[in-house]
């Protein structure tokens, strides 16, 4: 493997007695698109909050760039990171969020623009320009001057995802970001995150329950329970030739609910 | 006893700069109601416990002791310890540090319910907790809080005769001075209450406004 981008290191975390992620280690190479399956409660979105530095770590290591995301050194010595150093590894990392978490009070525009201004200091007109490229990405330049109530919850998660790429992150996450949306609005979502994947060398993590996107996205999935990684391989092996019987149960059970849901919808037309 | 047109027409100047007074303590108050508020809210929530939690037993303090005490601590006692405070100057620090104890509730509360997204959001954008607070945080929690603000501003209006006991001449003590002088109470005590009612039914209809605006209810 080449040099990885994001290299996790015997992680764990603990809410009180509850072990969420048990000494995980995995690593990702630049520009590979990962999936990250399993059922809920397995971990997957704390890793990815983990990475995004919205949850700390209860041990380990996690290493952005073969640099420490959650320490830095002090005197020789590893010592937990304080904000100027979670702020500038940040600037590596973006996230779209399962319930989109707009800034309401701001227009579709300023939202994209918002972290370019406060956080580069790029000037408005700049800034807009950039903001209308990554909109026009996602196809809502049109939407410019709207507030996000007036979207609809594809469009939100659309500007949610130019926002994200405003600071031009070379890790996306994406966090079950069509788990909340109507199933009409969920191909708008996918395809956006198609089009990157082939036009951009971004590094990108998901969390998703659509696994026939993850089959044909992905170039690797990770399988998920209690916190530990049971399989990881690519897709065809996953999806079609799992090697463990708890990947081969769940598989089994979201598979056969995406059947019935297919065939409940087919009933409603 | 009958109503002297006369008598009342002759206290208007003398009550009308007691009125003057009264608005000027009323207007400096909720300036510094709002502001120290607002700290008081941030100190409490502040991760610090040696912040958070002498903060919180202030603010218990003072809103479980009456304002007229508090009045009297800071005019008549503390020049005992050298700090000598004009009766206004300490009749606007009484009220605006009072009310700001409950001002620092309103803004918790319109804190708290501003979702965690928006934290995560901003975080996630890579601002800094100074630039959340002013671009995400405070413009979306102040607007629904601002009836419940004013609430409190008309609320202080109406206490401000508390500071005559500290010799603010305010309306009331206006009203008062004169009515001891003449021995007629009747008119000079109708017309503090006209006064207050010509600026407090204006100031509630006004809070109605506000309500309507940006109470979430009527959106």
């Amino acid at each position: 493997m080449v040099q990885p981008i994001i290299d996790i290191q015997s992680i764990s975390k603990c809410f009180g007695d509850l072990t969420v992620l048990d000494n995980l280690s995995f690593q990702v190479a630049p520009g590979e698109k990962l999936a990250l399956i399993g059922p809920s409660g397995s971990g997957k979105t704390t890793i990815l909050r983990v990475l995004m530095t919205l949850e700390t770590l209860t041990s380990g290591h996690v290493l952005i760039e073969d640099e420490q995301l959650w320490h830095m050194e002090r005197g020789g010595k590893l010592v937990d990171a304080d904000e100027t150093h979670l702020h500038k590894m940040r600037n590596s990392i973006g996230m779209v969020f399962q319930h989109f978490n707009l800034f309401p009070h701001k227009t579709v525009l300023e939202n994209v623009t918002l972290a370019l201004r406060l956080v580069r200091g790029v000037a408005k007109k700049q800034a807009d320009e950039r903001a209308l490229e990554l909109l026009d990405l996602v196809g809502l330049a049109d939407k410019r001057d709207q507030k996000p109530a007036s979207l609809s919850g594809g469009q939100k998660q659309r500007v949610a995802i130019a926002r994200a790429l405003a600071l031009e992150p070379k890790i996306m996450l994406f966090d079950e970001v069509t788990s909340a949306l109507d199933p009409e609005l969920v191909d708008e979502v996918l395809n956006v995150m198609r089009r990157l994947g082939e036009e951009t060398d971004m590094t990108m993590l998901l969390v998703t329950h659509e696994m026939g996107f993850a089959r044909d996205f992905a170039d690797r999935v990770l399988f998920f329970d209690k916190g530990r990684i049971i399989e990881s391989g690519p897709p065809e092996q996953i999806f079609t030739d799992p090697q463990e019987e708890r990947t081969r149960t769940f598989l089994r059970k979201v598979l056969s609910a995406g059947v019935s849901r297919a065939e409940s919808a087919a009933v409603a037309i | 006893m009958e109503w002297d047109w006369n008598f009342a027409i002759k206290t208007l100047p003398v009550l009308g700069e007691g009125v003057l007074v009264t608005i000027q303590a009323t207007v400096l108050g909720s300036v510094l109601a709002l502001a120290l508020g607002l700290v008081f809210a941030l100190m409490r929530r502040s991760q610090n416990k040696l912040v958070s939690r002498p903060t919180s037993f202030f603010l218990e303090f003072i809103r479980g002791t009456p304002l007229l005490v508090q009045l009297y601590f800071l005019f008549f006692i503390l020049p005992d310890v050298g700090i000598l405070l004009s009766p206004l100057v300490a009749g606007v620090i009484g009220l605006g540090l009072h009310y700001a104890t409950y001002t620092a509730e309103v803004y918790r509360a319109g804190i708290d319910n501003i979702p965690r997204g928006q934290w995560e959001a901003s975080k996630a954008v890579n601002l800094t907790a100074p630039q959340t607070w002013q671009h995400i945080i405070l413009p979306q929690a102040i607007p629904p809080m601002i009836p419940a603000l004013a609430n409190y501003i008309i609320a202080m209006f109406k206490e401000t005769p508390l500071l005559s006991a500290i010799t603010v001449l305010e309306l009331m003590n206006q009203a008062r001075s004169i009515s001891n002088f003449h021995y007629r109470y009747l008119e000079p005590m109708t017309l503090v209450g006209v006064f207050f009612l010509l600026i407090s039914i204006p100031s509630v209809y006004f809070l109605r406004r506000l309500e309507r605006k940006y109470s979430p209810h009527y959106k």
